[in-house]
């Protein structure tokens, strides 16, 4: 009956043999920083799915997504190229080095201010390609349409992507369609995959981040995700805010002009902020510091957040990157960022330390400390 | 931003801690307990402990409605749940909670109609909605949820919506306050009293502690600042030797608490004579129940409730927890096989659970904290 809490203890148990080769400390003199270390340890163990089922979780970016990823995913396709699980994967062809990437798009509703499923699946993948330094060339587009779906509604999402495509000088050159019976898709789903060019010199992925390294977004967090949730209206709240989404690569070429001292690029998407910098933290085995107060969050989404009881570090973004830059490159790095429409509002949000290694640490507003963990469970569905 | 920015200034938090620290006698530990779960959040969303001498140690109180539900109203639930034609409705936070065989979303996951909810009345929107379906909406929270709750409830009688029901777990704060005071694994000098639950039920209840156990009460906003100026309240009435109930949240509690929320609890609801609490077991008249003359709103009495009682994991310590005794980490499982992502217990699971701030906020020594600011 109690099957998974079995499994659960199973694994306990497992982590208490390892310590049990050591002596035993007796009973009330436990330490906290003994039991820290011990959590850390049980941390970096191999993700497993737990579930018999897929739920809501293992789509929120969160760590069931890491688990599923890392567990079923990775384990089934691994290879070198994949491994890194960057937002693309970085590809040699002959002399030339290129980008590769997908993704597919499910936002309900499919119409919110600031934009439809249309520029965000153009935006999303072009943006993926940008993260890891490539000039996105190529995309491809495929639809699941469901039965019954309006001709109308799919000509002005087509309209937006062709539109989002020019303004991002990318062109969709092949593509695919499916229709479901009713009741079987929520309307209209597309798939983007995209395909782009690396320069010799450049060598993104956020292994490389290192301590002393700064660490800024693009702008405001959070505008996407809280503009989804009102766009729902199931809330009954009124906000001036807009979907943040945007094609990146345009502010991704100046930063690269400016300085040769980018380390990382992620756009915050499911998961928002904090999943990104936790990846840093976990994937160049470094300590992460970043201060509440530097953040920027725009009002209205700080207002529904605290209403929600959400954290805006949570939310996505589709159209704001976090940057890791190294010391000597910070200054030219912002620069070209406020430079850029898109990045007016940049920020230096925080920096790469030592320690304590895979663990993002928040300096609140307040005063104090705290962590910043990944995300457990899923506030908001189908955000992109 | 307006009304929030103002309770999360820093300087006067810095100001505060350092009357605070001033309050401390030499050699003296100081244990107050903060009795809801919103302020553990609190607490550790802003890193509040940083600001306080190691003179004083918060003790997380029981005041988490879902840490105290036990496994079994949760696999209750889950059978009324799988009733044909049921919709079952519930907050967001006890989608998570493990029963015996899995959570909500495992039960969603498997296509039992499960779904989340902001209030009760968007439940009785859905059984509007659906009027060839049960809707069944299953009520946790203390003092604070429950007028809610009855509203709702009051709301269907009188649009004559009839395929609502409530499974009601609503419990109260004193009782539990009670067992605490009364359990002797723990001395507690004084408590920083629950705001939310206050606004409904006011603060003479609280009378007692002061009166007949000798402790100081303070009952509290949710901003860090609320909370950091009731423990120096709290500091001031000890180094005086005095307990007396006081209310720091003045802007939102009444005295006297919400009459007209108390008539509506009071209209639709009656105490059980006793009810399984997590961890702290059957407690006397500490929970509600739907009234006889509302008894066609009552899920317990529409369908059969298993009422199987399911013995707690025997590795979980929610119930140490709960009532303070334990801290989150000094729990056997705690950050191995009971995380966020795979809770076996209760308190584990809500964003006011103490071992979920614990886990997701505080997983950090004074030590870290150092290592990181060298660097």
């Amino acid at each position: 009956m109690t099957g998974w809490i079995d499994r659960a203890l199973e694994e306990h148990e497992q982590v208490e043999q390892v310590r049990r080769g050591s002596p035993q400390p007796a009973p009330g003199t436990v330490r906290e920083e003994a039991v820290l270390e011990r959590i850390d340890r049980t941390r970096r163990a191999r993700p497993r799915v737990r579930e018999d089922r897929i739920t809501m979780s293992h789509g929120a970016g969160g760590k069931a997504t890491q688990s599923l990823i890392e567990a079923i995913f990775l384990e089934a396709f691994r290879n070198p190229l994949l491994e890194p699980l960057e937002d693309g994967a970085s590809l040699s062809v002959g002399d030339t080095r290129l980008a590769l990437t997908t993704d597919s798009y499910v936002v309900s509703p499919l119409f919110f201010p600031g934009g439809n499923i249309g520029d965000l699946a153009v935006n999303g993948t072009v943006n993926d390609l940008s993260m890891t330094g490539a000039t996105p060339l190529y995309l491809t587009a495929g639809f699941i349409l469901e039965e019954g779906f309006p001709v109308e509604d799919l000509t002005t999402i087509v309209t937006s992507m062709a539109k989002a495509a020019s303004d991002a000088r990318v062109q969709i050159v092949t593509g695919d369609t499916k229709v479901v019976e009713r009741g079987k898709a929520d309307g209209c789903y597309i798939n983007t995959a995209g395909i782009g060019l690396i320069e010799p010199d450049v060598n993104l992925g956020v292994a490389h981040a290192r301590p002393g390294d700064m660490i800024m977004v693009s702008g405001p967090i959070g505008d996407h995700g809280v503009t989804i949730m009102l766009a729902r209206g199931e809330l009954d709240i009124e906000a001036d805010v807009v979907s943040d989404t945007a094609a990146l690569n345009g502010l991704v070429a100046d930063l690269l002009d400016a300085t040769t001292g980018i380390r990382a690029l992620r756009d915050a998407t499911r998961g928002g902020v904090a999943t990104i910098l936790n990846e840093i933290a976990k994937a160049a085995d470094v300590g992460v510091l970043v201060s509440e107060d530097a953040i920027p969050v725009r009002t209205p989404v700080r207002g529904a957040a605290e209403l929600l009881g959400i954290d805006p570090m949570y939310v996505a973004c589709e159209g704001r990157m976090v940057v890791v830059v190294d010391e000597t490159g910070a200054e030219p790095a912002l620069a070209a960022l406020r430079a850029h429409p898109l990045g007016a509002e940049a920020a230096v949000i925080g920096q790469v330390t030592a320690e304590p290694a895979g663990i993002v640490q928040l300096r609140t507003s307040f005063g104090g400390t705290r962590i910043v963990d990944l995300l457990v469970g899923d506030p908001l569905p189908r955000i992109c | 931003m307006r009304f929030v920015d103002e309770f999360r200034d820093s300087d006067k938090a810095r100001a505060l801690a350092a009357k605070i620290t001033s309050l401390c006698e030499p050699g003296r530990q100081y244990k107050l307990m903060e009795v809801c779960g919103g302020h553990t959040h609190t607490i550790y969303k802003h890193g509040l402990e940083d600001y306080l001498p190691e003179q004083i140690t918060l003790v997380h109180g029981p005041g988490c409605p879902v840490c105290v539900i036990p496994m079994g109203r949760v696999d209750d639930a889950m059978a009324l749940a799988a009733e044909p034609g049921v919709i079952m409705t519930s907050f967001g936070d006890m989608m998570r909670v493990p029963g015996s065989n899995g959570s909500f979303f495992d039960a969603k996951a498997r296509g039992t109609d499960i779904r989340m909810v902001y209030s009760p009345l968007d439940a009785l929107k859905i059984a509007k909605q659906n009027p060839d379906r049960r809707v069944v909406f299953m009520a946790i929270g203390f003092e604070t949820t429950a007028p809610s709750t009855a509203m709702t409830v009051l709301r269907a009688a009188s649009s004559g919506i009839t395929n609502f029901s409530v499974f009601c777990n609503h419990v109260t704060i004193i009782p539990a306050i009670k067992a605490i005071l009364d359990s002797p694994d723990l001395r507690l000098d004084g408590f920083i009293g629950p705001g939310h639950v206050s606004t409904v039920i006011g603060c003479r209840p609280y009378e007692f502690i002061a009166r007949d156990y000798g402790k100081p009460v303070v009952v509290a906003g949710f901003e860090p600042l609320d909370i950091l100026q009731s423990i120096y309240m709290l500091m001031l009435q000890l180094s005086r030797g005095e307990s007396t109930v006081e209310n720091q949240y003045s802007r939102v509690v009444p005295w006297d608490g919400n009459v007209t929320a108390l008539k509506a609890i009071g209209q639709t609801m009656e105490l059980r004579p006793y009810f399984e609490w997590r961890g702290l077991g059957f407690i006397s008249h500490s929970a509600l129940k739907i009234r006889d003359s509302y008894a066609a709103y009552d899920a317990e009495l529409i369908f059969k409730v298993p009422g199987v009682r399911v013995a707690d994991p025997k590795a979980c310590q929610c119930g140490e927890v709960l009532k303070g005794v334990l801290k989150p980490w000094e729990c056997k499982v705690f950050g191995t096989a009971c995380t966020p992502e795979t809770p076996i217990g209760t308190c584990m699971v809500s964003p006011e659970g103490a071992c979920a701030a614990y886990y997701n906020y505080g997983r950090l020594t004074r030590t870290r904290v150092k290592e990181a600011s060298r660097t």
